[in-house]
């Protein structure tokens, strides 16, 4: 019996019983891959890498005899969202356009945490090319989230973009998971399954290696099932990159040292444009349950105004799609991935226009073409420019209260628990973009956000709540959400049906 | 802003993604959708502000102008759907 319970070890716990020499990272990578095959129905991981897992396994055991120095996330066992690029396995960022692609390069990030004793598990499912709240986008079928309402086996969506992830570290079948977050993707999956999921800031992780969405919103981030995972993965996926101009070459902090669970006097801001018409009463009872526990915690609880908030989500989808039919321009049936059947007589031109469209799913197709023309000749003043300007009016709301002393700033992770697979199918496509209203803010100033799991709603689903930290202080923000954490004291798990 | 059949036509074929005929009407309707949602961005004072470049105020890492990779035609060309002869091959271009 006690096999079957390492896949659900936190990372600090089964680190601790390694170095121990209580168990052995190939016990936990065959705990792991068992509890992935028995797990089919949740649709989480979509490409399997066994042997990949057994080497590294392998090799993490012989470093746990080897020596007492051996890092964090020595055998480890993690899943990689599909949007990495892992040598020679495929990575197809959940798209048919980049069906067979297997990269001959490793991402930044993935190589990290291989250098740091990780092992990998396989690729995990997620919106096709990160466009997505619901993992419904995905070439694979969409993961299912291993939460249920009581009484009620209606399937519901893990979120998304990073779904798999999120279902994967929420049902036990790795003890981490990569996500990636350009509006949302890391904090809202984690919100829907109960788990925690940083956002670092802006530069933190590099990008190299990552399938781009929107390069100027586009970060890595850890998924895990404590804050203290959060800090310990982290720290060893981030880090100077000279393969990435905007990765930041800062050393990396000991983020776990950060952990002190002291916040006495720390200046906790309560935005107040976050407090929305509609918003259903439990996420408004949680958010003041939050600060009353920091507050409880000794924090200093403010009220604070974040003016330029209500045009956070428009100018997102601006400069997102703008970003996308740039980088995707790029998948065009030449050098990778699906290339169309062509007939006599069709030229290069057929063959793009027809690679793209049996390539690329409805979402994708939409987003490329509102960026083609939000910068298309007489409206990118109107349109992307303006959005710039309002993003850096959204920037400088941010800038202000953190002048004013404020150190974090606590608001709901979503405006509602999981909702049902094909729930929002007959919605138009904007409803569905209003899951980001909480997170996108962060993504446009390229700050951290971290969001964690702090009740349930009467149906049984778990809630989470954010908190927003200043640049490149991931450290006191991981710190803060510790005191959360604790005090929250989250314990449910979903009840296995798969 | 509304967006008529005529320019969802011309976005499709500016962003080479084929769109059918008879799908270009829900299309347009789509994008009007997403339009007037982006639109609320008009009420925004935005006189005097910069657009911004990036987030991070920081000056783009630099690097000495020399080779740091190559010789690796077989790799690069390993995932082409169609490759000859060490080149990508794609239908003739010049008639």
């Amino acid at each position: 019996m006690m096999t079957d319970a390492l896949n659900t070890l936190t990372i600090h716990e089964a680190r601790d019983k390694l170095r121990a020499g209580e168990i052995t990272a190939a016990e936990l990578t065959e705990a792991c891959l068992s509890a992935i095959e028995a797990a089919g129905a949740l649709n989480a991981f979509v490409h399997l890498t066994p042997e990949i897992a057994r080497a590294q396994a392998k090799a993490a055991d012989q470093r746990l005899r080897e020596g007492e120095d051996a890092p964090a996330l020595t055998g480890i066992p993690l899943g990689i969202k599909d949007l990495f690029c892992t040598r020679g396995v495929p990575s197809q960022a959940a798209s048919a356009i980049l069906k067979g692609f297997k990269p001959g390069y490793e991402s930044t990030v993935t190589q990290n945490l291989w250098d740091a004793g990780a092992v990998m598990l396989g690729k995990l499912n997620m919106d096709e090319f990160a466009m997505g709240s619901s993992n419904e986008t995905s070439t694979y079928g969409h993961a299912v989230n291993p939460w249920r309402r009581a009484g009620d086996d209606t399937p519901l969506s893990p979120g998304g973009s990073s779904g798999g992830s999120a279902a994967a570290v929420a049902a036990g079948l790795c003890l981490g998971a990569t996500g990636t977050d350009t509006g949302g993707s890391i904090r809202q999956p984690a919100a829907f399954t109960g788990i925690t999921g940083l956002k670092p800031t802006y530069g933190r992780c590099s990008r190299w290696g990552i399938i781009a969405f929107a390069s100027s919103l586009d970060q890595a981030g850890p998924m895990t099932r404590d804050v203290r995972d959060a800090a310990i993965m982290l720290g060893a996926m981030c880090g100077p990159d000279d393969k990435d101009s905007t990765c930041a070459d800062l050393p990396v902090p000991d983020f776990e040292a950060a952990l002190t669970g002291d916040i006495r006097g720390k200046k906790i801001g309560i935005p107040r444009e976050y407090r929305l018409d509609g918003m259903p009463d439990e996420i408004e009872k949680l958010w003041r349950q939050g600060a009353e526990m920091l507050r409880d915690a000794g924090a200093e609880i403010v009220d604070i105004s974040l003016p330029h908030t209500k045009y956070a989500l428009p100018a997102y989808y601006v400069i997102a799609p703008a970003e996308a039919s740039s980088n995707l321009a790029r998948y065009d049936g030449v050098r990778y991935g699906h290339r169309a059947r062509l007939e006599a007589g069709e030229g290069i031109v057929e063959m793009y226009e027809k690679t793209r469209a049996e390539g690329f799913g409805d979402e994708v197709q939409r987003r490329v073409m509102v960026g083609t023309y939000v910068l298309s000749a007489g409206f990118y003043d109107a349109y992307y420019n303006r959005a710039r300007r309002v993003r850096a009016l959204i920037k400088r709301d941010f800038e202000q209260v953190f002048a004013e002393g404020v150190e974090a700033i606590l608001t709901p992770a979503t405006p509602s628990a999981a909702f049902g697979i094909g729930e929002m199918a007959d919605a138009d496509p904007v409803k569905m973009y209003l899951n980001d209203v909480f997170t996108v803010t962060v993504n446009l100033a390229g700050l951290p956000g971290i969001s964690l799991p702090a009740g349930l709603d009467a149906q049984g689903l778990p809630l989470g709540l954010q908190l927003i930290g200043r640049p490149w202080e991931e450290g006191d923000l991981l710190n803060i959400a510790q005191a959360l954490e604790s005090r929250a004291a989250f314990v449910a798990r979903p009840e296995k049906w798969w | 802003m509304s967006i008529d059949t005529e320019t969802a036509r011309k976005v499709a074929h500016l962003a080479r993604i084929r769109v059918e005929e008879e799908r270009l009407p829900a299309l347009a309707q789509e994008f009007s959708a997403i339009l007037g949602f982006i639109e609320e961005l008009n009420e925004v004072d935005v006189e005097g502000v910069e657009p911004m470049v990036s987030v991070s105020p920081m000056r783009l890492k630099r690097r000495k102008d020399v080779v740091t990779d190559g010789n690796r035609q077989e790799e690069i060309l390993a995932n082409a759907p169609d490759a000859r002869e060490g080149f990508f091959a794609v239908p003739k271009v010049v008639e």
